[in-house]
């Protein structure tokens, strides 16, 4: 009897070890995903007051009616605007920051090498301040195009790193054969230069998006009364929580998860149709 | 070869390039003829590769004039040349699949329909199935045919090779060399072949340039830089030689005699390429396989007039065709002779007293103020 025991512990001990590194990735994902989990089922609470932290009754209310709240919609439409265009400037302005660090030797190059990471690296109050600093002495009217150049700023390193990293990657003689296929300078950026680094390109724009649209910190120093949807749910958290913060966040989330899907399985089919 | 159309020749007049204070090419003369099979050949950092991408347009010369028949392209940029080039590594977009790689030169020049010629260009390589696949789902080998027929597709005046071969095993190298060599004979359009394998160099190609130090140290056709090398570094570079230090003795008709050690050797004077005035020094070069071993005891079986040179067996390896013997002379140390396994003799091992001998017609004569060791494995390492 005592052998047998032992023998189903030894086999449970070696489920364990077999399973060990999927048990281990389901409860990091648990630990990753929870509040999100907690944000999606208060999305569908019907509260009494005004906060939204206590579990009352299900409801669809806020989901019938998300810009139900006031300003919540506009601040919402306004973080998406300056996200685009901040996306927009910081990718263009990089890209072509990062070719430039790349492929040409010129005089301030490595200070500029180093100087660009210097908004990676600073504490974001202390850039807010110094920012604020500069618009008030400058007496810029705080507001949307503020908000826009600190997002611009800050945004351009992570696009030149990202961007960066895929030009170093890349084979000269791949731009050579392009100019020696009959391809000028223009012909060569757009057909072979730009088609490769696409993917850096776009990894540096993505990450610029995610971090204009929930900036707060820098945003709250510059935006004068301009109120960007960070913004918005910091200042009802202290007032009270509507329940459409819930569900705009819980939108989003399902926004960004079906877009990894997509991305997904676009991938797989195009692997599926090569082999 | 034809003289009528020169509009494929390659002529390269005082063409040179430094960078700072090296000087990758010294200034060079080269004229390639058209629809030749032409190789650059030397070590890594002699300079082939700065002459072809010259050629290319990729590189600018420092001095100097890139023509192409008749026109001067040296202030053409690489896409208004009609050159084209296949890199080292290929250099395939990774982006594009084979057909449009293919196209790629084509499309540039606004052909409308590539359909065809593409498809005509694929089955020329044997890669017609392969059409949809990207780059980096073919093997070597059938990457450097992309790398060809997106080249040759345009009809290049001149096709530049920098060492399209390097990155295969030996065994799809060798087919490859064949199949390029066929290529070539079948569009009829200028090669210039950039290698370091002298073997790739002797097969493929009707005229090689062995360079050496940014300077064509000798050109000519395979067959002729190979038993009449000019100078040292050819002599070691192409295959192996037999360099024997020796004095000019005197003329006698067409020959020279000279003296090394003890005995006398005879070298015909067309063939050699240093001064022959009377007790001048001369290296005297024989190649491996055109010497005879004979064992010293049979001595007196050697016909008249032949060189000869007496010494010891230090080693002998069978390499199955052949038997590779390393000689102790007193005249010279460790000389080559590969033997012709036909019938071999059981007394020819290491200790024994040996006689070397070969015909004079086979001797060069170099130039001995040369490194005696320019263009061997060991100074290269």
């Amino acid at each position: 009897m005592d052998t047998r025991r032992s023998r189903k512990l030894g086999t449970s001990v070696n489920w364990l070890k077999r399973h060990l590194v999927v048990i281990a990735g389901l409860f990091t994902l648990g630990f990753l995903l929870l509040p999100n989990v907690v944000v999606t089922v208060f999305s569908f609470n019907n509260p009494k007051g005004r906060f939204n932290y206590e579990w009352q009754e299900f409801s669809t209310a806020a989901w019938t009616d998300p810009c139900g709240v006031a300003d919540l919609c506009g601040s919402l439409s306004l973080s998406l605007q300056i996200a685009l265009w901040a996306t927009l400037g910081a990718t263009v302005l990089g890209a072509m920051i990062a070719f430039a660090l790349v492929r040409y030797r010129f005089r301030a190059r490595g200070a500029v090498n180093s100087l660009i990471f210097l908004p990676m690296a600073m504490p974001e109050v202390v850039m807010a301040a110094s920012l604020l600093t500069l618009f008030l002495n400058m007496g810029v009217q705080l507001g949307f195009w503020t908000i826009l150049i600190a997002h611009i700023m800050f945004c351009l390193s992570f696009v030149v790193t990202a961007v960066k990293a895929r030009v170093m990657s890349m084979d000269p003689r791949l731009e050579e054969a392009a100019r020696d296929l009959y391809a000028g300078p223009f012909q060569t950026f757009v057909r072979v230069t730009l088609p490769i680094a696409a993917p850096g390109i776009a990894a540096g724009a993505l990450l610029a998006f995610a971090l204009s649209f929930d900036d707060f910190i820098i945003t709250n120093f510059n935006a004068g009364s301009t109120v960007t949807f960070p913004m918005f749910v910091w200042g009802s958290a202290q007032r009270g929580t509507p329940v459409q913060i819930n569900v705009i966040g819980t939108a989003m989330f399902v926004v960004a998860v079906l877009l990894v899907l997509a991305s997904m399985a676009i991938g797989s089919r195009r692997k599926r149709q090569k082999a | 070869m034809t003289t009528k159309d020169s509009s494929g020749d390659v002529r390269l007049s005082g063409i040179s390039k430094t960078y700072g204070s090296f000087t990758a090419v010294h200034p060079l003369d080269l004229t390639v003829p058209q629809g030749s099979f032409f190789a650059l050949l030397g070590a890594s950092g002699c300079g082939k590769t700065t002459t072809l991408r010259m050629i290319a347009g990729l590189e600018e010369p420092t001095s100097g004039t890139v023509f192409l028949g008749d026109q001067d392209v040296t202030a053409l940029p690489p896409y208004k040349r009609p050159v084209n080039t296949v890199f080292q590594s290929y250099a395939l977009f990774p982006h594009l699949d084979i057909f449009e790689n293919v196209a790629f030169g084509l499309r540039r020049r606004g052909v409308k329909s590539v359909k065809k010629q593409v498809e005509e260009m694929l089955d020329l390589v044997q890669l017609g199935e392969q059409a949809r696949k990207k780059p980096h789902q073919l093997s070597g080998g059938q990457q450097q045919r992309v790398a060809v027929a997106r080249a040759l597709i345009n009809h290049p005046k001149v096709l530049l090779l920098d060492e399209p071969l390097g990155a295969l095993d030996l065994k799809l190298r060798r087919q490859m060399q064949l199949e390029l060599k066929r290529i070539q004979t079948e569009v009829g359009i200028t090669f210039v072949h950039v290698t370091h394998d002298q073997e790739e160099a002797m097969t493929m190609a009707d005229t090689v340039a062995v360079m050496n130090a940014g300077r064509v140290e000798q050109l000519g056709a395979p067959d002729e830089l190979y038993e009449n090398p000019r100078t040292t570094f050819v002599a070691n570079f192409l295959g192996t030689s037999n360099l024997i230090e020796a004095e000019v003795d005197t003329k006698a008709g067409d020959d020279i005699v000279l003296k090394a050690g003890g005995g006398k050797l005879t070298l015909p004077s067309e063939r050699c390429s240093a001064s022959t005035a009377t007790g001048g020094k001369v290296l005297v070069g024989v190649r491996p396989e055109k010497i005879s071993l004979v064992h010293a005891d049979d001595a007196g079986e050697i016909p008249d007039g032949r060189n000869r040179i007496t010494g010891t067996i230090a080693d002998a390896s069978f390499i199955g065709v052949s038997t590779q013997y390393v000689i102790d002379s007193p005249i010279c140390p460790e000389l080559a002779v590969y033997v012709q396994n036909v019938e071999r003799d059981g007394r020819l091992t290491p200790g024994a007293d040996v006689v070397l001998h070969w015909s004079p017609a086979h001797t060069f004569g170099l130039d001995a103020a040369q490194d005696i060791d320019a263009g061997t494995e060991e100074e290269a390492a």
